[in-house]
C-alpha cells in the first residue's frame, strides 16, 4: 500500500454488484420468452413496486422528505395515461408522457410544498393527493368513481400485451433505478445526502438545498407518476380511488423502511420483501394490512436502518460504488465513507 | 337568507373540526409530534362509544365516562412507548412510526367491524336532528350547536389548564426546553404523556361527535386527520384559539362550495387551506425578505 | 460526611472526554469557586452533577446517598439546583411562572416568590412580564431565583456573569452575599479570577477536564492560580 491515500468509489463487493446487476437485467429482458404467463405478471409487478420504492426511499431516505401523498402521482401517472390513449396517442409512448406530465406537476408543486416541514409535508401532500383526486373525478371521461378503461390496449393481443408491458415495466425500472444511482452519484448526490444528515450544516456549506430537494421531489413524482401509468396498463381499468389510495404509501412506507432508508439496496430489497409478503399473505385481507402497518412501526422504532442497514452495518458490505473511500496511507484502515451518518 | 344559512351552519360546523383539530394542534405544540394516527384514534373512540351503546346500551354521552378516561389512558401509553421513542430515533420516526400505527388501528377496526358505516346518532333519540328554525330560511341543529359549544369549553378548557395550573405550566416549560426542566424538577416524561392524555381525552370527544352528526366506516380516520389539519393550518398551529377560528373558516368554506356541487364541499375545503397555506408561506417568504433587506441587504 | 462528595467523577461529550476524574468535597455553607478557561470542563462537570449530564464513571453523593444514577429531577427533589449556563429560562412565560415551577421540585424552606424579589428587588416590577423580555441582569437574577425556589441544599452556579455590564455583576454579586450565611452550599464558576476569590472560601482550578489546583481562597495567591490555570506547572503533569 502507497503512503499516499487515494480516494475510490468502487470496492471489489460493488463491481461484482453492478455487474451482476446489469446482467440481470439483460437476462430479464429475455423474460417473457422463459417464464409462463402467470411468472410474467408478476414480475411486472414486482418491477412497478421496485420503481415506487426507489422513488419514495429517495424522497424519504435522501431529501428527508416523508410524504404521504405520493399516491397523487401515482394517480396522475394513470391520469393522463387514460387521457393520453384516449386521444389517439400510441398507448406505450403515453406511459412515457404521461410519467413526465407527473414529474411537471411535481415541479410546479415543488416550489410551494417543499416549504412544508416534517408532519406538515407529509399530510400536505396527502392534501394534494386528495385534490388531484377529486379534479380528476371532475373529468367526464373518468365519470366519477365509475372510471374508465384503457381501451385502446385491446388492440393487442393479451401475449403482446403481457410482453409489452412486461418490457416496459422492466425498462421503466431500469430508467428508474439509472436516473437515482445518477444522481447519488453526481455532485447533487452529495448534496443530496448532505442535507439528509444535516440541513443546516449543508446549507452553511454553500448547498443549495431548496434546488436539490426540488430535483428530488421532481424525480419522485416522475417515478411514482410512471408506476402509476404501468400499473394502469397492467391493470387496464382506472378507477380513481383505487390510485389515489393512501394504501399506496402505506405499501411504499412498508418497503422503505424495511428495506432501509436511505439506501439504495435497501429499496430494492424493501421491494423484494414486500412482494414475497405479498404474494404470500395478501389473500389474508386485513390481517396482511395490519402486519404492514406493524412492521412499519416496529422498524420505524427499533431498527431505523432496516434490514439493509443491518446487514450494511455488520458487513461493511456495499453493493452500489456511492460514495466516496479513502485507501491507503499509512493508516490502512478504510477512513472515511460519504454515504451513510454516523 | 340561504348563503347566510349556509355560512351559519359552516360556521357550526367549524366548532366541529376545531374539536378534531385540538388534540393534533395541542400534540402537536407541546411534543412537536404530528400524529398521523389522529383521525384513527377518534374512529376508534367512535367504535367504542358504539360497542356501549349497542352492546350495554349505554348512551353515547354516558359511555363517555369509560372512554374518555380510557382514551387519555391510551394517550399516556401511546407518549410511552411509541411517540417518545420516536422523537429519539430520527426526524422521521414520528411521522413513520404514527402513519404505521393509523394502518394498524384502521384495519384491526375493520377486521372487528367490517366495512359498514355505523352512526351514533340513533342512540340519541332525534338529538342528531332536532332544531330550532329562527326564519323560514335558517335553522341551528341542536346537535351542531352543542358540538360548537364543547369546543369552546374544551379548547377553553385546556387553555385554563396550561395557564392556571402547575401541571399546565409544567408541560408549557417542557415544551420549550426539556432539557432545563429537570433541572428545577419537572419530570419531562411525565409532563410529555399527560399533556398526550389530555390530548387523547379530546380526540375521544371529537369521536363521540363525529359519530353523532354523521356516519362513519373503520377508513374515516383518514378524512378526519386531513380535516384536523386543515383546520390548525388555517388557524396557525400552536394557537388553540387560532384552531376555532381555523375550524370556522374551513367549515364555512365547506358548506358555500356544498352549494355549488357535492365535490365542492370538499374542493373549496381543500382550496381554502392551500390558499391560505400559500399565503402563510409566502407572507413568511416576504417578510423574512424585507427583514433581511432592512438588515443591510445581505441575501 | 460531606453533604457533596464527588469521586473519579468522569463525563464525556461522544468521544470527547470532558471530566477525567475529579474528587472534591462541599460541606454546608461552603462557597466553592470553580475556575478555568473555557473548554476545561467546568459547565460539563455542573451539569454532571445536577444530573443533566451522565456519568461515564466515578460517583456522586449527596449527604452520603450516591445519587449518579438519578435523572436531574430526582436531584433536585434532594436538593441539588443547578443555574445552567446561558440562563435557560422559559422565555414564554413570566418573572412568576419560572419561579412557580420550582415547586415542582417539592421542598420546603425559606425560598418564596417573596423571599426571591426581596433578595433580587429589581425583579419586583418584572414579576409579570414575559422572561424573554427581560434584561441580562434580570434574566440572571430570575435563573438563580428560579434554582432558589427548589429551596437546595447545593446550588450550582454556572457564570452568572456572562454577558452582563460590571455594575450589573457587582449588584448580582452582593445579592449573593445574602446567600452565604443561609448554610446553603454553592459551587460557582466563575472567569473573573477576582471576583472568584472574593466571593469563595475554596477555590478549584481546573484544566483539561482535570482538578489542578485546590486550597482555601486565603491561601492561595493570585498567581497561584494563574498558572494553574493556564497548565503552566513547574514540575511535569499534575495527578
Amino acid at each position: 500500500m502507497s503512503l499516499v491515500p487515494s480516494v475510490k468509489r468502487w470496492t471489489p463487493a460493488s463491481r461484482v454488484a453492478v455487474t451482476v446487476g446489469i446482467a440481470a437485467l439483460a437476462a430479464l429482458a429475455a423474460g417473457p420468452a422463459l417464464f409462463g404467463a402467470n411468472a410474467v405478471d408478476k414480475l411486472t409487478t414486482l418491477f412497478i413496486y421496485v420503481i415506487l420504492a426507489v422513488m419514495w426511499n429517495a424522497l424519504a431516505g435522501y431529501a428527508g422528505l416523508v410524504s404521504i401523498g405520493q399516491q397523487a402521482f401515482f394517480g396522475l401517472g394513470a391520469y393522463f395515461t387514460a387521457r393520453l390513449a384516449d386521444a389517439g396517442l400510441p398507448v406505450y409512448a403515453t406511459l412515457g408522457i404521461a410519467a413526465l406530465g407527473a414529474g411537471l406537476v411535481g415541479l410546479g408543486l415543488s416550489a410551494f410544498m417543499l416549504k412544508l416541514k416534517g408532519g406538515e409535508f407529509a399530510i400536505g401532500m396527502w392534501v394534494v393527493a386528495e385534490l388531484a383526486h377529486l379534479l380528476v373525478n371532475l373529468d367526464t371521461l373518468v365519470r366519477g368513481e365509475t372510471g374508465t378503461s384503457l381501451i385502446a390496449l385491446n388492440a393487442f393481443t393479451s401475449e403482446a400485451r403481457r410482453a409489452d408491458n412486461y418490457w416496459a415495466a422492466l425498462a421503466g425500472m431500469a430508467l428508474s433505478l439509472g436516473l437515482v444511482f445518477w444522481l447519488l452519484r453526481s455532485r447533487q448526490g452529495v448534496a443530496i445526502q448532505a442535507i439528509r444528515d444535516d440541513e443546516a450544516a449543508a446549507e452553511a456549506v454553500g448547498v443549495r438545498v431548496a434546488a436539490s430537494k426540488r430535483l428530488v421531489f421532481t424525480l419522485a413524482a416522475f417515478g411514482a407518476g410512471l408506476a402509476g401509468a404501468l400499473y394502469l396498463a397492467t391493470a387496464t381499468t382506472f378507477q380513481p380511488h383505487a390510485y389515489f389510495s393512501p394504501q399506496w404509501t402505506a405499501y411504499m412506507v412498508f418497503m422503505a423502511v424495511v428495506g432501509g432508508l436511505g439506501t439504495f439496496e435497501g429499496a430494492i430489497l424493501g421491494a423484494l420483501v414486500f412482494f414475497a409478503i405479498e404474494a404470500l399473505f395478501g389473500a389474508s385481507g386485513v390481517w396482511y394490512l395490519v402486519g404492514l402497518g406493524a412492521t412499519s412501526l416496529v422498524f420505524a422504532l427499533f431498527f431505523p436502518k432496516g434490514v439493509w442497514g443491518a446487514i450494511e452495518g455488520r458487513t461493511g458490505l456495499r453493493l452500489l460504488p456511492i460514495g466516496y473511500r479513502l485507501i491507503g496511507g499509512e493508516n490502512k484502515q478504510i477512513v472515511a465513507s460519504a454515504t451513510k451518518s454516523a | 337568507m340561504i348563503l347566510l344559512n349556509q355560512i351559519l351552519q359552516g360556521a357550526l360546523l367549524g366548532g366541529y373540526y376545531a374539536l378534531v383539530a385540538c388534540g393534533l394542534s395541542f400534540m402537536f405544540s407541546v411534543m412537536r409530534v404530528i400524529n398521523l394516527a389522529h383521525g384513527s384514534l377518534a374512529v376508534l373512540a367512535g367504535y367504542a362509544l358504539y360497542v356501549l351503546a349497542d352492546r350495554f346500551g349505554l348512551s353515547p354521552f354516558t359511555g363517555m365516562l369509560i372512554v374518555a378516561p380510557g382514551m387519555a389512558a391510551l394517550g399516556w401509553a401511546l407518549q410511552r412507548f411509541v411517540l417518545e421513542r420516536a422523537s429519539r430515533a430520527g426526524l422521521l420516526a414520528p411521522v413513520l412510526a404514527t402513519f404505521g400505527l393509523s394502518i394498524v388501528i384502521d384495519n384491526l377496526m375493520f377486521e372487528r367491524f367490517g366495512a359498514d358505516t355505523r352512526s351514533l346518532a340513533p342512540f340519541v333519540d332525534d338529538l342528531a336532528y332536532a332544531s330550532w328554525a329562527l326564519t323560514d330560511d335558517i335553522a341551528i341543529g341542536k346537535l351542531a350547536l352543542m358540538t360548537f359549544a364543547a369546543a369552546v369549553i374544551v379548547l377553553g378548557g385546556i387553555q385554563l389548564f396550561l395557564t392556571r395550573t402547575s401541571y399546565g405550566r409544567a408541560i408549557r416549560a417542557t415544551a420549550e426546553d426539556a432539557d432545563t426542566v429537570g433541572l428545577i424538577g419537572v419530570n419531562p416524561r411525565v409532563a410529555n404523556a399527560l399533556a398526550a392524555a389530555i390530548a387523547l381525552a379530546s380526540v375521544s370527544l371529537a369521536g363521540l361527535f363525529l359519530g353523532l352528526r354523521a356516519t362513519f366506516d373503520p377508513y374515516s380516520g383518514g378524512a378526519q386527520l386531513i380535516f384536523a389539519f386543515e383546520a390548525t393550518v388555517i388557524g396557525g398551529a400552536g394557537s388553540l384559539w387560532g384552531t376555532l377560528i381555523g375550524g370556522i373558516v374551513l367549515g364555512v368554506a365547506q358548506s358555500l362550495g356544498a352549494l355549488i356541487s357535492p365535490q365542492g364541499f370538499f374542493l373549496l375545503g381543500h382550496g381554502v387551506f392551500l390558499a391560505v397555506l400559500f399565503a402563510r408561506l409566502a407572507f413568511d417568504d416576504f417578510g423574512a425578505r424585507v427583514r433581511s433587506a432592512l438588515a443591510g441587504g445581505r441575501a | 460526611m460531606s453533604l457533596l462528595a464527588l469521586v473519579n467523577v468522569q463525563a464525556r461529550h461522544g468521544l470527547l472526554q470532558a471530566v477525567r476524574g475529579v474528587s472534591l468535597s462541599l460541606e454546608k455553607g461552603e462557597t466553592l469557586a470553580l475556575v478555568g478557561a473555557n473548554g476545561a470542563g467546568k459547565t460539563t462537570l455542573l451539569r454532571a452533577i445536577a444530573g443533566a449530564h451522565k456519568l461515564s464513571g466515578g460517583s456522586i453523593s449527596l449527604g452520603g446517598v450516591d445519587v449518579g444514577a438519578k435523572p436531574s429531577y430526582a436531584r433536585a427533589a434532594l436538593g441539588i439546583a443547578l443555574t445552567p449556563e446561558g440562563r435557560k429560562l422559559f422565555s414564554r412565560m413570566t418573572v412568576e411562572e419560572n419561579l412557580l415551577l420550582a415547586k415542582a421540585a417539592g421542598r420546603s424552606g425559606a425560598f418564596d416568590i417573596d423571599a426571591i424579589m426581596a433578595i433580587f428587588p429589581n425583579l419586583k416590577a418584572r414579576r409579570k412580564s414575559l422572561a424573554g423580555s427581560l434584561s441580562g441582569g434580570e434574566q440572571q437574577a430570575t435563573a438563580i431565583g428560579r434554582a432558589l425556589m427548589t429551596n437546595p441544599d447545593v446550588l450550582l452556579l454556572d457564570e452568572v456573569s456572562l454577558g452582563l455590564a460590571p455594575i450589573v455583576v457587582e449588584r448580582l454579586y452582593g445579592q449573593l452575599e445574602a446567600l452565604k450565611g443561609s448554610g446553603l452550599a454553592i459551587i460557582l464558576v466563575e472567569q473573573d479570577l477576582k471576583r472568584a476569590m472574593a466571593a469563595a472560601t475554596r477555590i478549584a482550578c481546573m484544566l483539561e477536564g482535570e482538578i489542578v489546583l485546590e486550597g482555601r481562597a486565603g491561601e492561595l495567591t493570585r498567581e497561584a492560580i494563574m498558572r494553574a490555570y493556564f497548565g503552566l506547572r513547574s514540575s511535569g503533569r499534575a495527578a
